[in-house]
């Protein structure tokens, strides 16, 4: 090796160190950066939650408008809750009724479904289902308000925006989503039921298998439920968030209502391994 | 021109002292003192951006000024919470400039919302429903608008929405009146009965009016004091005459629409 070629290859080197310094310190600039807005985030719907319970002590509840939330988020979306559940649970049943059948536990079906459904993919799939049907609209009908100065007026008639826009919104998610995640789970259960028969199971012997493996005391549906409130929480206080933050118009609108899909996805997704590792790591329920 | 006399010797309604309003540390507001006396009419004039709405939003407890005193009736309302702001909003309406009537809601539950869910609820609450339906129709007869109380927002005409926004400030009978551009984008005579509005309703009922707008003609048919905004400080401020005689060539400039002079359109 001649004394060029060495001082060449200690400089490439030292340039190589020098960029992956850089991406280095970018990434980290980025990570931290994500972090501390996600806190912040976190730290913002806290205060909104915290603000609207203080709205519900101090200001009440005006009945008609949670009634319109209720039917908002209820009737409105039952009928998808039942159709992407139902499907799901069908789906599961699919998948696993044959190699259930060839282990010789074909007749554990019922029960793998039923759990899968209360614990899992039916609280998961209605929230899925309420961000895009009720979180979005929140949003998309809240920004708009904003735009056109409505919140503004709102308040310049001393009325308060949180107790008006928020507090409705907020428990007519709390109430429903467990609601539809019930009417989810049942709709699934009978997907995956439907599935069973086709493949020769009688109901008997479908809904047998739920108390070999279901816990008789419902824990494992009150863990659903419990994620449903939360979800329900999240949903609600993403898309209010959202709406109330609203800026620019119609493109704003649009942008607000897309970072509150986005976010309350990736929201509940993480809400759902957290509770999950906590109901397992604890033995809460 | 308006012929209203304020009363004098009364303390004033609305008083701005060295008020100041930054944005992410771009000045808007740059030290504005002035009175609003009981029944006067102020009308706040100045090129878009100079900071007219800012001042109204400061007024009406929208935003809260970074420094300086706002006083309404003597009560200093900077840095005030919401719910310190209810006394005061419940003299104060306030006329948007697009209106921002709710959209869901059909013109009498628009009026009668600010009545029933208002800081003074309880005392509309009492009222029956043929007592409110009445003051509603009354409200909208006032602007000239009567019978249309079961119709949506988007069916009606940019003038309609004004009006029905005005109607919507009255019904709570206040005190304090702001109003955020009522004419512009409209017809002469849609503006002009807009103006006449504001005069009857001060002449009537004797309300301390602030009138944010751009439009000359307007300004000058129901001003009793004008404030000239120029890049957030206070150009002028004084009578329609004092004002139409100023020789500041940014105030000629402004109220003759000139191109050529000292203001620079960026």
């Amino acid at each position: 090796m001649t004394p060029g070629s060495d001082s060449k290859e200690t400089r490439l080197a030292s340039e190589a160190v020098e960029v992956f310094e850089d991406v280095g310190e970018t990434a980290s600039k980025i990570i931290r950066k994500t972090f501390v807005r996600s806190f912040e985030y976190l730290g913002e719907l806290l205060t909104l939650l915290w603000r609207a319970v203080r709205a519900i002590f101090q200001e009440g509840v005006h009945l008609g408008d949670l009634a319109r939330q209720l039917t908002s988020v209820g009737t409105e979306s039952l009928p998808i809750v039942l159709l992407t559940v139902g499907f799901s649970g069908a789906v599961l049943a699919l998948y696993t009724v044959g190699s259930l059948t060839n282990l010789g536990i074909g007749d554990l079906l019922g029960g793998i479904v039923a759990l899968s459904i209360v614990r899992e993919t039916g609280p998961l799939i209605t929230a899925v289902t309420l961000i895009a049907r009720v979180g979005s609209g929140i949003t998309a009908e809240i920004g708009a308000m904003k735009t056109t100065e409505q919140v503004d007026a709102l308040r310049a008639m001393g009325i308060s925006p949180i107790a008006y826009l928020v507090v409705p919104r907020l428990l007519g998610c709390l109430v429903m989503g467990p609601i539809m995640t019930l009417f989810g789970d049942a709709a699934g259960i009978l997907g995956g039921g439907m599935i069973a028969v086709s493949e020769g199971q009688t109901p008997l012997q479908y809904t047998d298998s739920f108390r070999q493996l279901l816990e008789p005391s419902g824990s494992d549906i009150l863990e659903g439920l419990l994620k449903a409130l939360v979800f329900g929480t999240l949903i609600a206080l993403i898309a209010c968030r959202e709406g109330l933050e609203t800026k620019g118009g119609a493109a704003g609108v649009g942008r607000s209502t897309n970072r509150a899909v986005v976010f309350t996805i990736i929201l509940v997704f993480a809400a759902d391994f957290v509770l999950t590792w906590f109901f397992k790591a604890k033995s809460v329920v | 021109m308006s012929e209203h006399v304020p009363e004098g010797g009364k303390s004033p309604r609305i008083t701005l002292r060295d008020l100041r309003y930054a944005v992410d540390g771009r000045e808007i507001l740059g030290g504005i003192t002035l009175d609003v006396a009981p029944g006067e009419i102020l009308c706040v004039m100045g090129l878009s951006g100079a900071g007219k709405s800012t001042i109204l939003r400061c007024i009406a407890g929208l935003v809260s000024a970074a420094s300086g005193q706002l006083l309404i009736d003597s009560v200093d309302i900077v840095g005030k919470k919401e719910r310190e702001l209810l006394p005061i909003r419940a003299k104060m309406g306030v006329v948007f400039q697009y209106a921002a009537l709710f959209d869901s809601m059909n013109v009498y539950a628009n009026i009668a919302f600010g009545l029933l869910r208002g800081p003074r609820r309880k005392e509309f609450q009492k009222k029956s429903r043929q007592e409110l339906t009445q003051q509603v129709q009354e409200h909208l007869k006032e602007v000239g608008l009567p019978g249309i109380e079961k119709r949506l927002p988007p069916e009606l005409s940019g003038g309609m929405r004004r009006r029905v926004g005005l109607a919507r400030a009255l019904a709570t009978e206040p005190e304090i009146i702001l109003y955020d551009e009522p004419t512009s984008g409209l017809d002469p005579v849609t503006a002009a009965a807009i103006d006449q509005l504001i005069v009857r309703t001060r002449d009537k009922k004797n309300v301390t009016s602030v009138v944010v707008s751009h439009d000359m003609r307007s300004i000058f048919r129901i001003a009793d004091k004008i404030l000239m905004l120029y890049e957030g400080k206070a150009q002028i401020y004084g009578t329609p005459s004092e004002v139409q005689n100023s020789d500041d060539p940014v105030v000629q400039q402004f109220i003759r629409g000139e191109v050529e002079g000292p203001i620079e359109i960026g």
